[in-house]
């Protein structure tokens, strides 16, 4: 190498280099431009119909005459929709219960097989396995069998006497059903856990114990703030996810989003309004309802993971 | 001299960077409390574990079973064996499920050969070119992770229906070769940023283009990252049931969750047997894709989740 790069004539390099650097980054520049043109064409395939469906939210279209404009009248119907109330809530009831439920359970588990078990990847197997496939027909007609009145989960609760509900048509137990599914799926956010907990350097505990702290000190004082970064990573993604609810919704009901609405997601509502009934202007604004209150709770996430993220960088 | 060594530190180099990415990471472990302790939290997580099993271990074995017996017969063994309910399941529908086993089958297939190209080469372009516009355009990638899909959903059903492939495979596939899945491409912009930059310094001394560079030098070493993409590819396209919904309404294309629906809406409640062994067979390509490829699972999204 030395004999290579030699005695150097600075000018005289500086000179030659230039040019021909220049070149080859206008050369990298074309490269990269050819090479991104599948994800030019996708962005335009994403940016376009955002914008578009905006509009669309604003007129009366059912994709066989040509779009009418008519104002705010789509959201002034989505406020007087008992439906669409309906709607929002179960979702928002859903993704409040389920999400946290998820995370505190997916954050147990990842603590207790930190701490050195042996059969590690068994476990870590069986517990991620779910989440896998929580969302396919399968599971969800599995977990309405089980949940139904002469299913597996009445008859454990009678061996404790307890006469179980009729989870699956009883409007006020159906919509626990699925969120026992969602937890159940918990072990995408445990890996994810695991990971963030190898993280965390070892000394930090043992000179936490050297001075004498407890475990559940340790776990308030060291691993909660240097895991806050990955909480609050898990706790955007599932929150956005569990908002945008479908397939669990329709299959469990048929479509129909029953029994009386008691599972009538707000991704099954816009459904039915924009495939169903065609009427496409109304599901635009339904999604663009949905998508203002997804970036408002993302936006007061990041706002307020300020305070308790925290970033050992 | 020189000529021989500079390659093979590169490769050191990379060995050690694959090895601590694509296999699962070396951790020294310390088994840490008491022997009681230790046996308390197998106790807890074997319980758990099972607790969460059981389920689908109660499918397999319905699955076996009398549809009559399905909910009176509560044990995990079958009282009386019924091997018929895989053939009445497999010819319930319009047409044998093998048909839709090849429908899910092409459909993966075709979604992962997709997402494995333009999001590598989307990537590549992201975490090793330098060019004008690329913080902005990545920034960008990263935004449509959480824009929810139902907001472009209208206008792009609009769009596929005037080109007339509604009823076709193609919304269902075209979209993954415009590398519109922004999370593989920051997963695989990850890992190739943690590729030496030697290598395509060396790559272009020898005069390879950027394009020749991404196919022979960074392609090749990506292939840990490329096997999660597919993989995490084949389960979310096995399972996927909104696309084929809306778009397939032709039985002879339905995929296997969409004939499963079917089979339910058609049988009532009756064959429980039946469903049970169609759901058996529609999760094990699943499940067998899990075990066989979980390792590159569990790093792919730990690797995201990190940073």
């Amino acid at each position: 190498m030395a004999t290579l790069t030699a005695p150097p004539r600075p000018r005289t390099s500086a000179a030659l280099s230039e040019p021909s650097r220049r070149r080859r980054s206008a050369g990298q520049d074309n490269a990269a431009y050819v090479m991104l043109i599948p994800w030019v064409i996708g962005m335009l395939f994403t940016l376009i119909p955002f914008g578009v469906s905006l509009y669309l939210a604003f007129t009366d279209y059912n994709l066989l005459q040509p779009a009418e404009f008519v104002g705010w009248d789509n959201f002034v119907a989505f406020v007087n929709d008992p439906k669409a109330m309906t709607a929002a809530e179960v979702t928002l009831r859903y993704t409040f219960i389920a999400v946290p439920i998820s995370l505190v359970a997916a954050l147990g588990v990842a603590l207790l097989l930190n701490r050195g078990v042996r059969g590690l990847k068994f476990y870590r197997s069986a517990f991620y396995l779910p989440s896998l496939i929580g969302a396919s027909v399968a599971i969800v007609m599995l977990w309405r069998s089980i949940f139904g009145f002469d299913g597996i989960v009445n008859g454990f609760l009678a061996r404790f006497g307890i006469e179980g509900p009729s989870w699956t048509s009883d409007p006020s137990w159906a919509l626990v059903t699925l969120i026992t599914l969602s937890v159940w799926g918990f072990g995408a956010a445990m890996v994810i856990f695991l990971a963030g907990l190898r993280q965390i350097p070892r000394m930090y505990y043992e000179a936490a114990s050297v001075d004498g702290a407890t475990p559940v000190r340790q776990f308030v004082s060291i691993t909660l703030p240097l895991l806050s970064p990955v909480l609050f990573f898990n706790l955007v993604l599932g929150l956005i996810g569990s908002l945008q609810t479908f397939t669990q919704a329709y299959v469990f009901s048929g479509g129909t989003g029953g029994p009386a609405d008691s599972t009538l997601f707000f991704n099954l509502y816009l459904y039915q309004q924009g495939f169903q009934q065609f009427d496409m202007g109304y599901a635009s604004a339904l999604a663009w309802v949905m998508f203002v209150v997804i970036a408002i709770f993302t936006a007061i996430n990041f706002l307020v993971s300020t305070y308790w993220v925290f970033y050992n960088d | 001299m020189t000529e021989l060594t500079a390659p093979r530190t590169t490769r050191s180099t990379w060995r050690a960077i694959a090895q601590k990415l694509g296999s699962d990471a070396v951790y020294t472990e310390e088994l840490t409390g008491t022997p009681a302790t230790r046996f308390l939290r197998h106790v807890v997580l074997l319980g758990l574990g099972l607790f969460m099993m059981y389920p689908l271990l109660w499918m397999l074995s319905a699955s076996f079973k009398p549809s009559g017996d399905v909910f009176s017969d509560t044990g995990l063994i079958p009282a009386a064996t019924d091997w018929s309910n895989y053939g009445t399941g497999w010819n319930a529908l319009e047409h044998g499920f093998q048909l839709y086993l090849f429908n899910s089958l092409l459909l993966a297939v075709a979604n992962i050969v997709g997402n494995v190209f333009s999001c590598s080469i989307t990537a590549y372009v992201f975490a090793r070119l330098r060019f004008r516009g690329r913080r902005l355009m990545f920034a960008l990638t990263l935004a449509t992770m959480l824009l929810p899909s139902h907001v472009v959903l209208i206008p792009q059903y609009v769009v596929f229906s005037k080109l007339g492939w509604i009823n076709t495979y193609l919304p269902l596939i075209v979209p993954a070769f415009l590398a519109t899945n922004a999370f593989f491409v920051f997963l695989l912009v990850q890992f190739m940023r943690a590729l030496p930059m030697e290598l395509q310094d060396a790559a272009k001394i020898d005069g390879c283009g950027a394009i020749r560079t991404y196919w022979s030098v960074i392609m090749p070493l990506t292939v840990p990252a490329l096997a999660t993409v597919s993989i995490f590819t084949f389960i979310a396209s096995w399972n996927e049931f909104f696309g084929p919904l809306l778009y397939l309404t032709d039985q002879k294309l339905f995929t296997v969750p969409l004939a499963l629906r079917q089979f339910i809406a058609a049988e009532g409640s009756s064959a429980w047997g039946p469903m049970f062994a169609m759901s058996v067979l529609s999760l094990l390509p699943v499940i067998g894709f899990f075990f066989i490829g979980q390792r590159y699972l569990i790093n792919g999204i730990a690797t995201t989740g990190m940073k």
